[in-house]
């Protein structure tokens, strides 16, 4: 849907209709609202799985304008205070304590990097469920999974600038990882902290990454993102090409404008998320642990390791694969093999569109391999979830290595049982 | 067919979550509860913050407890010239690192930072106030049996007394404090509830802010779905 295809608007000699006329001259303003917004036909038959894309935007929204007050009043300090509290410490209960309404802002920023990772989540998995990813929207699932990495890079440095104890021991261990990689281990994961340990250095360019950095970056791919898509045009439960199918004026048949008819049902979306939301930030904002963990409630103590160190929820199910990991190859220790595995294990999404193998894309049409497969899949996913909270044990180690098991097979025995499995033919048009 | 599937979910889940923990006593107090919170101040600055900082509570936030600046400052503020200072501690934590060892931590937070999933906080630090005994083989003569082998002597001896350990590993009291145990659990609640408030004073605020938000809301929703039946009510 190229959007300069469109007519410039012509005025009907109205101040308004004059200054739009000026604009549409020098700027594809009539042109990019009916592109992407009035004139932008997606399937009529969207379900609920397909609230998470906008509601993304919105929690988006909610870390960047939130983030924007809170680093008016956070320090990037690792140096103690007068009564021999870390600065950058201090200055988070001081947003939570003296600043109007900065426990508020706080709260919105911390559960919102939670709310980010579970519509994230939810939004991936409709893409498996429905064949999102599958020709001819592949860039539009590229462009995602840079999101996602980029995503969990801006959680990860995020984490640290509290400076609690959790935030301090998270990275370091994290950092560490990078020492296992043969030669150029060592040096790097000095040249990452810019100091033999997590530091005021590290702090200092932690922040820089997280204010900066890496949200340009997801903002830029979220901008691929949607434009590739509306290029394509959007998926849907059935998995059927709306554009085959065009009425006399060249409208799909089964299209319908995304402004208004999605705005509004979007609206209802955001309302229900927006309670869910303000449930967890107004009455429970540390999630049970899993949203703000209480051991952060320490100020970083270099000297101190806490007994156990676990990552933030949203990361525990990679962490997992991590320390499934336990066998040295080639004479390399096991933690760099761990590492390939975790960066694989995300990485694999990248390749789903060229793995599946299957003649339909929705789930709708699949036969029972591939459900049994999906299932199993999201099962090792909050298994290993779950396994990454606790310390480690020996079943624990022996049920996440067969989840890890479970995961890649899903991705790397997709050619074979995407084509063997039994399916019904998809539909011409999308059913209810 | 779905249910089966939520049960195999979370099956592995159950079998670990049986992990080994420790008893805690549940924390009889509340956080709204003001007289208690005041008494728990006025243990707090008398007792703990001879030592431990609350660095990050300003004098004058006591006020949301139904104190009057006056009353705070005859009463409570005896480690600052101004209202509007932080509760700081009277060392510095330079010195009480040579005397101590390490730095009694901070208490501001410490009620958020003890919860585990044997209990909140509170019921932490509630046990752990009760439990001292006598222990000579420690440089301060307490141990604790939550705490093993902690730094701290029992700071609320007057109060309680001295409790010993009997041949089953119960505790006893052997010398009866100022205060009946009854009333001494009745003080430990309340210092507890004032640590607790003190983590996060807004607390309660954030509750009724909660209901009135998620109210607005509600509202909302009723409008946002009626415009968009309204909308799509030709979409076949």
């Amino acid at each position: 849907m190229a959007n300069t295809n469109f007519e410039k608007y012509k005025s009907d000699g109205s101040l308004q209709g004059n200054v739009l006329e000026w604009v549409d001259a020098r700027f594809p303003l009539t042109a990019s609202i009916k592109g992407h917004l009035t004139e932008y036909y997606a399937p009529k038959n969207f379900n609920f799985w397909y609230f998470f894309g906008s509601l993304a935007l919105l929690v988006l929204v909610i870390q960047i304008v939130t983030g924007i007050f809170l680093v008016m009043h956070y320090k990037p300090d690792a140096s103690l205070n007068a009564d021999g509290v870390p600065v950058a410490f201090a200055s988070v209960e001081y947003i939570m304590r003296d600043v109007p309404w900065g426990w508020m802002i706080r709260y919105m920023h911390s559960t919102g990097a939670s709310a980010f990772f579970i519509v994230v989540y939810l939004h991936m998995f409709r893409g498996l469920m429905y064949g999102s990813y599958r020709k001819p929207r592949e860039l539009t699932w590229l462009f995602g999974v840079g999101i996602f990495l980029c995503l969990m890079g801006e959680a990860f440095f995020g984490y640290l600038l509290p400076w609690g104890q959790m935030s301090f021991w998270g990275a370091q261990v994290i950092v560490n990882l990078f020492s296992a990689i043969p030669f150029v281990g060592e040096p790097l994961s000095i040249w990452l902290r810019g100091d033999f340990v997590i530091g005021d250095a590290t702090l200092n360019r932690f922040f820089s990454f997280h204010v900066i950095a890496f949200p340009l970056v997801i903002i830029g791919l979220i901008a691929a993102h949607i434009l590739a898509l509306h290029e394509t045009g959007s998926n849907n439960p059935d998995g059927v090409e709306i554009k085959a199918k065009k009425d006399d004026k060249g409208i799909p048949l089964d299209g319908i404008p995304f402004h208004p008819y999605y705005t509004v049902k979007d609206i209802v979306g955001v309302v229900v998320f927006l309670m869910v939301f303000s449930a967890i930030m107004f009455f429970s904002p540390e999630g049970g642990g899993y949203f703000l963990e209480r051991p952060n409630f320490y100020p970083a103590d270099p000297l101190k390791t806490p007994p156990h160190i676990a990552p933030v929820w949203y990361f525990t199910p990679f962490y997992s694969i991590l320390r499934a990991v336990v066998w040295p190859i080639f004479g390399i220790d096991a933690k760099f093999w761990g590492v390939v595995a975790m960066g694989a294990s995300v990485v694999i999404f990248a390749f789903l569109p060229w793995l599946d193998r299957s003649p339909v894309k929705s789930i709708r049409y699949r036969g029972p391999i591939y459900k049994a497969f999906l299932t199993l899949f999201v099962i090792s996913f909050f298994i290993l979830g779950y396994l990454g909270t606790q310390s480690p044990s020996y079943w624990g180690e022996k049920i996440s290595q067969l989840c890890s098991l479970i995961y890649f097979g899903f991705f790397l025995l997709m050619p074979w049982y995407s084509k063997v499995d039994k399916y019904r033919p998809a539909p011409d048009r999308v059913t209810k | 067919m779905k249910k089966i599937l939520i049960a195999l979910l979370f099956a592995p889940l159950m079998a670990f979550a049986a992990g080994g923990s420790v008893h805690l006593d549940k924390w009889p107090g509340s956080v709204s509860d003001k007289p208690a919170l005041q008494n728990g101040a006025k243990l707090f600055v008398n007792y703990c913050l001879n030592c431990h900082g609350a660095s990050y509570l300003r004098y004058n936030k006591l006020t949301e407890l139904g104190l009057t600046e006056q009353q705070i400052k005859d009463n409570l503020m005896f480690t600052a010239e101004k209202i509007g200072e932080p509760m700081r501690i009277a060392a510095r934590a330079g010195e009480q690192k040579q005397w101590f060892g390490a730095a009694p931590p901070d208490l501001t937070v410490i009620a958020r930072a003890r919860g585990s999933a044997d209990g909140s906080g509170a019921d932490w630090l509630y046990t752990y106030l009760r439990q001292f005994y006598r222990d000579e083989t420690r440089p301060t003569g307490w141990n604790n049996v939550i705490f093993e082998n902690v730094g701290m002597p029992h700071i609320l001896w007057e109060l309680q007394g001295e409790q010993v350990l009997n041949k089953d590993r119960k505790l006893e009291l052997a010398v009866p404090g100022k205060l009946p145990p009854k009333e001494y659990d009745q003080a430990v609640s309340d210092l507890v509830g004032f640590m607790v408030w003190m983590g996060e004073p807004m607390q309660e605020q954030r509750k009724q802010l909660g209901w009135i938000v998620l109210a607005f809301l509600a509202v909302l929703f009723v409008f946002a779905y009626k415009l968009k039946k309204e909308y799509w009510k030709d979409i076949k």
